[in-house]
């Protein structure tokens, strides 16, 4: 229902933003994930009609949409949340009847729909407090029961958690999940944290540098991502340029130069591809014992590199003619006494090897 | 020694009495800066809004233009609307010289570029996040821009208060373009200067009394309402 078309952003001689087409379906919650400064929130204020890109178009409902004097019925259609709550210095109850006010719905709709918002969003106590006497996770429950209480076609959230601490993000995120789930309001939720996009989003839209480099479910974004960008942003931090060596009935064997992988796969021989490994798909082992010999898993015999603290877990740097990351837990780490120099036994299933193809992808 | 406190007797006699011409001198004083004062903002607030949420080319000049006409001197002011207003100046015709009028439209001067100024800086103030915030809710122009003058309505009554206090305690324009006339044109401050000229201390501490009480009194609700509001 909301839709991009050939829409291109630049600040001076900068393009920012180019995507030739992205479509939000109807109901759907589309998460747009990407690193710091990759375009997703130019992206998200071109959707929302609060920026105006250079070339291209937005559609509502198949319609493009004028800069002229539609321009503010198509954009009272939406609303938006910021990282900051951005409330108006009065109470926390007109703040949130504030997008009805703004649409001049009449006072006795305006304060159900209020009270409404300010009970769903669990700041029905807070009614009367002025804002700035809010904690942060009570102002962008503000913020967020405003732009509910609009009752929006589309709903814009850029990146509402990112402010505050753990475990109001936590809380927050739940509430939002349970709230979109019920309300089934289309939405764009755009984020730099992975895991936000995957409890939220029905499809996952990755911006690197002003691109929409894949947009698909979120396991297949995930699991087989496009590009070697989208591939390192959603965590592969084994990405290994190799040439298909043998083809064999939907399992290939990839000679990187030093390591022979087996991957499933049908590129013919010849091909030029990049192995996909995540580290938490890595498991080390003891590098006592003779190598199996197993189609399915891919052994290799090298020495701790390197070991870096990653919360609860540790990542840990094995080089084996090609250098592999494995994230293991710190129950491991101590069970197998790794230190760096300790010989190790890398293995990882076939099954979970992502096989990217370099001509396709280019240098993105 | 002597002087003085015969003088604050009297001026508190002249006060509790409630003396005609003394009443007649506060209320004109009171009126005209009043209306300078409204008409300042009329014309003060929609042009600093302007200058704030706008960006043009010589934007930087214009508001030092601004920043500098917030500290006209009211003699400078005088003599210019008195030219204008001259009986041979190019508003002549109006017979305006010498009325509250001329009064009203020099204290204009003097108070416009003060608010001019206060609201650019307090609306300026205020993120552009915010603006942005305030457009994706869905406001029109006219709604963003209220939005912004109530979010910014501290400094605002700061502009108010400065506006004022500004042209009720100015005496060379009033002095120029009124005249001081008796019963028309004498405000708190030319019969204050006239009154002391002529050893009249009792009648000019009374005026400056009431001079410094309202002086007194816009500032302590300024500053009653800021501390009200002053963040948790």
């Amino acid at each position: 229902m909301l839709e991009a078309r050939g829409v291109a952003v630049a600040y001076g001689a900068r393009t920012v933003l180019e995507v030739d087409e992205l479509a939000v379906r109807r109901g759907e919650t589309l998460a747009l994930i990407g690193p710091n400064g990759a375009g997703k929130s130019t992206l998200l204020r071109v959707l929302g009609l609060l920026e105006r890109p250079a070339r291209g178009e937005v559609r509502l409902d198949g319609q493009p949409v004028g800069w002229g004097r539609d321009l503010l019925r198509a954009r009272r259609r939406f609303a938006s949340v910021f990282q900051e709550p951005l409330l108006a210095d009065t109470t926390v109850e007109r703040n949130v009847g504030l997008g009805l006010a703004l649409r001049r719905v009449p006072g006795p709709a305006l304060r159900r729909r209020s009270a409404h918002w300010m009970d769903r969003l669990g700041i029905g106590g807070l009614a009367g407090r002025p804002v700035r006497t809010l904690s942060g996770g009570e102002a962008q429950r503000t913020s967020l029961a405003r732009a509910f209480a609009i009752e929006p076609d589309v709903l814009l959230l850029d990146e509402p958690f990112s402010a505050l601490d753990a475990p109001t993000r936590e809380e927050l995120l739940r509430d939002l999940q349970r709230i979109l789930r019920d309300a089934a309001v289309t939405t764009v939720f755009v984020t730099h944290e992975r895991a936000e996009a995957l409890r939220l989003g029905d499809r996952v839209g990755v911006v690197l540098d002003g691109r929409v480099a894949q947009l698909a479910a979120p396991e297949v974004v995930f699991g087989r991502p496009a590009t070697p960008g989208v591939a390192r942003f959603v965590g592969v931090e084994n990405l290994l340029p190799g040439r298909v060596a043998v083809a064999d009935d939907g399992l290939v064997t990839v000679d990187t130069g030093r390591l022979r992988i087996r991957a499933p796969g049908d590129e013919p021989v010849g091909r030029r591809v990049l192995v996909c490994v995540r580290p938490e798909d890595v498991v080390l082992g003891t590098a006592e014992g003779r190598p199996t010999r197993d189609s399915a898993l891919n052994h290799f015999f090298g020495r701790v590199a390197d070991l870096v603290p990653a919360g609860i877990q540790v990542r840990v740097q094995v080089e084996c003619g090609d250098s592999l990351v494995a994230l293991v837990t710190r129950h491991s780490v101590q069970e197998l006494a790794l230190t760096p120099g300790t010989p190790v036994k890398v293995s990882f299933k076939a099954s979970a090897i992502h096989l990217i193809e370099r001509e396709k992808a280019g240098g993105r | 020694m002597a002087l003085i406190w015969e003088g604050l007797r009297r001026a508190v006699g002249l006060l509790v009495g409630l003396d005609r011409e003394v009443l007649g001198i506060t209320w004109l004083s009171l009126q005209v800066a009043g209306a300078s004062t409204a008409l300042a903002l009329l014309l003060g607030i929609p042009l600093g809004s302007a200058i704030a949420l706008t960006r043009f080319p010589g934007r930087g000049l214009v508001i030092s233009l601004v920043n500098t006409g917030m500290g006209l001197p009211p003699v400078v002011v005088g003599l210019f609307v008195s030219i204008l207003l001259w009986r041979s100046g190019p508003l002549g015709s109006l017979e305006l010289l010498y009325t509250p009028t001329a009064i009203v439209i020099a204290q204009l001067v003097i108070a416009a570029p003060i608010v001019t100024g206060l609201t650019l800086a307090a609306v300026q103030q205020i993120p552009a996040r915010f603006r942005l915030q305030m457009l994706a809710l869905g406001a029109s122009r006219g709604q963003l821009l209220w939005l912004l003058l109530r979010e910014a309505r501290l400094p605002m009554l700061a502009a108010v208060m400065a506006g004022f206090g500004g042209v009720i305690s100015e005496i060379g324009a009033s002095m120029m373009v009124g005249g001081n006339i008796r019963g028309q044109t004498r405000v708190l401050t030319t019969a204050t200067v006239m009154e002391t000229a002529k050893g009249s201390f009792d009648v000019a501490i009374a005026l400056s009394l009431i001079l410094l009480a309202l002086t007194f009194l816009v500032n302590y609700l300024l500053t009653a309402i800021q501390q009200r509001r002053r963040p948790a």
